[in-house]
């Protein structure tokens, strides 16, 4: 309070600045007055807590919930109360195959192959999305020209909508798009990019890292910055050469920050869509239908709208997350410590 | 002085008081349309009119994407939450939710009589409920691109060429011009079930159930995945997404890029907007197979919803509309089929100069007789749109090699079974 009276004799317009604050701050005084006389100091945590857990309670935790309790319903009517109870049919049918690792021979073989497309796609976005992260982000700790404006550039696709990122591309690559333009333009062939598994699964996870990787730039420069310069200026008195330097100072000191950054990828892989959706379709045929599509289709496309089943899918894809993001929670903690 | 301000502060309460009585005595109605062409433009003519007779209701007319009406709405429906009348194609399906406009119409013998048949596609089994009409018509049926034809020098096929003749065809002026899509079909189901149909496909089995898979259907599904493989259809629209997703090459064919295009007579307006006289478009009656020469027939509806809770004023919305002076206008100007017998009768005076246009109406309005029951039947079946998805959706996977076409007909039965084996849960 003595810090706010001197502000207060050196500033004016500090004043004035506060006493909207002073004026909210006399009106719920009374009401915290009360509160913390209820429960207590110890209580009070809990209790600017509370608006925020009511938030996440009412918009996460009690769907999570319903979206359970609709996976063991049947049938097509959309409200709890007029569903027909089937206990777990809808998991045995999504999980019913005669050899797993055949995705043919699976009654509900889309989530299957919805399964294995997102681990291809996890594999493959994860690995080079952190890969490129990382050399990203030792480039632009460098001391180079234009840093600031390289810096921006990298992280501007992240400010972009999933849906504006992927009809760009999705223009750049389609049978008269820019790239074939090129191609036919230097006396190639042109490309059907959306019509080759191989090619849309290329495309699908280079638009993924294109979107995603200035994000995940940041946090690893954020790292990097947070390591002592001073090591590196005793590993130079010493000699030591630039390989094993950022072998055993650079990456030992970033790896919690890549811990995190693999984590949240893995979880922002697993739940892809929008892009994906909107740049391939999901096709050709079924090639880059992950599983948030199969579940979108289940529920809502169909005429049968199956939200029993989408919600049992969901449920075993909230299952893979809720894993992920338990590694996640455990790798902070084990940094924050460490 | 006191009693001035006595007398403005009354003059300006009294105001208060009527506009709010005013704008309590106003019905908001919400009607949820799409649009293919021009015909929000012509609804939003007819609604202003409807208004200025109508003071007291004002209707909003919310234009979202197709495929908003075919996803967002029947969850808004279900929810309670619907627009109190909506466009809608899935006629049969989502008839739980239509309000029975009969004791709300001025002359329910009038809607009988020139909607009749169409009034079934709306119905449940064994329901005689007024839920709407319809403000299109639609047949399903191939354009050819004839100014291609003409500088390839190969001839239109004649009355009662099959499929394989106009695939023949356009391949050959495909070849001839460097044209990169030969034939390019609506990645629909409803699509591909008039064509099976003309090659025996029945549809239902002998108790009236579904059943998809049938020789015929085989015959139409084995053309289109050889034609996939040998380069007269592109890979690009059926091969390049998955599921049920629907895919037009409206776009190709209007940049000269299809010789021939099988669509419908939904396109008609789009065309003669779009390419105008740029090139011949040209429509050509379906083509024939051993069981015959059959489009499926179809069409967008306008139906009332029961969730309104403004049920007279949606019947006097409803009754201008399909009055026939105005549903005459509403034809004329959108260059649509008219779904209306008494009009359909009586002919339709479209407001085009254009002769591609005039022919294609011609065309399609003629292909109606010819139309197969089986079409019909299955037009007017509410789960139609299980069948053409598991169709379509199955067929796109066989195309793209992720499964052998027998493995498809084999899934398109099981998802068939499987999504009315759900629906039955419901009972």
């Amino acid at each position: 309070m003595a810090e706010i009276r001197s502000d207060e004799k050196r500033s004016p317009l500090i004043t004035l600045a506060a006493m909207p604050m002073r004026a909210v701050g006399a009106a719920i005084d009374p009401v915290f007055k009360t509160a913390q006389r209820v429960v207590g100091i110890g209580g009070m945590p809990y209790i600017f807590l509370l608006p925020n857990l009511c938030f996440f309670g009412i918009f996460v935790i009690i769907p999570l919930f319903i979206n359970f309790a609709f996976s063991l319903t049947g049938g097509t009517n959309l409200f709890l109360s007029d569903r027909a109870y089937v206990g777990g049919e809808q998991y045995g049918f999504l999980l019913e195959c005669e050899n797993h690792f055949d995705t043919s021979s699976c009654r509900e073989d889309r989530f299957w192959r919805g399964i294995t497309n997102t681990m291809v796609f996890v594999v493959f976005q994860v690995t080079f999305l952190v890969l490129f992260s990382l050399i990203t982000a030792l480039i632009l700790n460098r001391k180079i020209k234009g840093r600031g404006f390289f810096r921006a550039v990298f992280f501007f696709p992240v400010l972009l909508s999933p849906v504006v990122v992927a009809l760009i591309w999705k223009w750049i690559l389609l049978r008269d798009g820019l790239l074939n333009a090129l191609l036919v333009s230097i006396g190639l062939e042109r490309i059907l990019f959306f019509v080759d598994p191989n090619w849309a699964m290329f495309w699908a996870i280079f638009v993924s890292i294109w979107a995603h990787m200035g994000f995940y730039t940041l946090i690893l420069l954020a790292g990097l910055q947070a390591i002592p310069p001073d090591l590196y200026e005793a590993a130079e008195m010493d000699g030591t050469s630039k390989e094993r330097v950022f072998w055993r100072i650079t990456l030992p000191l970033l790896w919690p920050n890549m811990l995190v950054v693999i984590v949240l990828a893995l979880i922002r892989g697993v739940q892809i869509f929008d892009e994906v959706y909107v740049l391939t379709g999901g096709g050709p045929g079924t090639a880059t239908q992950f599983m948030v599509q199969y579940i979108y289709n289940t529920g809502f496309t169909n005429q049968v709208q199956n939200f029993g089943l989408a919600s049992a899918a969901s449920v075993l894809l909230g299952v893979v997350l809720f894993i992920l993001t338990l590694t996640q929670l455990f790798v902070t903690r084990r940094r924050d410590r460490g | 002085m006191k009693s001035r301000m006595l007398a403005f502060a009354s003059v300006g309460a009294l105001a208060l008081g009527m506009m709010t009585s005013a704008a309590s005595a106003q019905t908001e109605l919400r009607m949820t349309w799409y649009n293919d062409g021009i015909e929000g433009e012509v609804m939003q003519d007819l609604l202003d009119r409807f208004e200025a007779e109508h003071p007291d209701i004002t209707v909003s007319l919310d234009v979202v994407p197709y495929s908003a009406i075919l996803e967002s709405l029947p969850v808004q429906l279900a929810a309670g939450d619907g627009p109190d009348v909506a466009r809608i194609t899935d006629l049969g399906g989502l008839s739980e939710h239509y309000l029975d406009l009969t004791p709300y119409i001025s002359d329910p013998a009038y809607w009988e009589e020139n909607f009749g048949p169409f009034l079934n596609w709306l119905r449940p089994a064994g329901d005689d409920a007024i839920s709407g009409f319809m403000t299109q018509m639609t047949v399903t049926g191939p354009y050819v691109n004839r100014t291609l034809f003409e500088q390839a020098g190969v001839d239109l096929p004649g009355d009662g060429a099959t499929w394989d003749d106009w695939a023949a065809a356009s391949s050959q002026v495909a070849e001839a011009l460097d044209i990169p899509i030969p034939m390019a079909w609506d990645r629909s189901g409803h699509r591909v079930a008039g064509p099976a149909i003309s090659m025996g496909a029945h549809m239902f089995d002998a108790d009236g159930n579904p059943a998809l898979v049938d020789d015929g259907l085989k015959e139409m599904t084995q053309r289109l995945y050889d034609w996939h493989q040998d380069g007269t259809m592109a890979q690009e629209l059926w091969g390049s997404v998955s599921g049920s997703t629907y895919l037009g090459a409206n776009e190709d064919f209007a940049n000269a890029q299809v010789v021939l295009y099988m669509s419908g007579s939904w396109q008609i307006p789009q065309f003669a907007e779009t390419i105008g006289d740029a090139f011949d478009w040209w429509a050509v009656p379906a083509p024939c197979g051993p069981a015959g020469c059959t489009g499926m027939p179809g069409g967008a509806a306008l139906v009332a919803m029961a969730g309104t809770e403004h049920p007279e004023e949606v019947g006097i919305l409803m009754d201008y509309l399909s009055s026939e002076d105005v549903l005459s206008e509403f034809y004329g100007r959108t260059l649509f089929i008219p779904g209306h017998l008494g009009l359909a009768q009586g002919g339709i005076d479209f407001d085009t100069d254009d002769p591609r246009a005039s022919h294609a109406l011609e065309v399609f309005a003629g292909a109606v007789p010819t139309i197969s029951p089986i079409a019909f039947e299955l037009q007017g079946y509410p789960n139609n749109r299980v069948m053409f998805n598991a169709l379509i959706s199955r067929l796109g996977e066989a195309i793209v090699g992720e499964l052998t076409l027998d493995e498809a007909y084999d899934r398109m039965t099981q998802d068939v079974e499987q999504q009315l084996a759900e629906q039955a849960r419901d009972n």
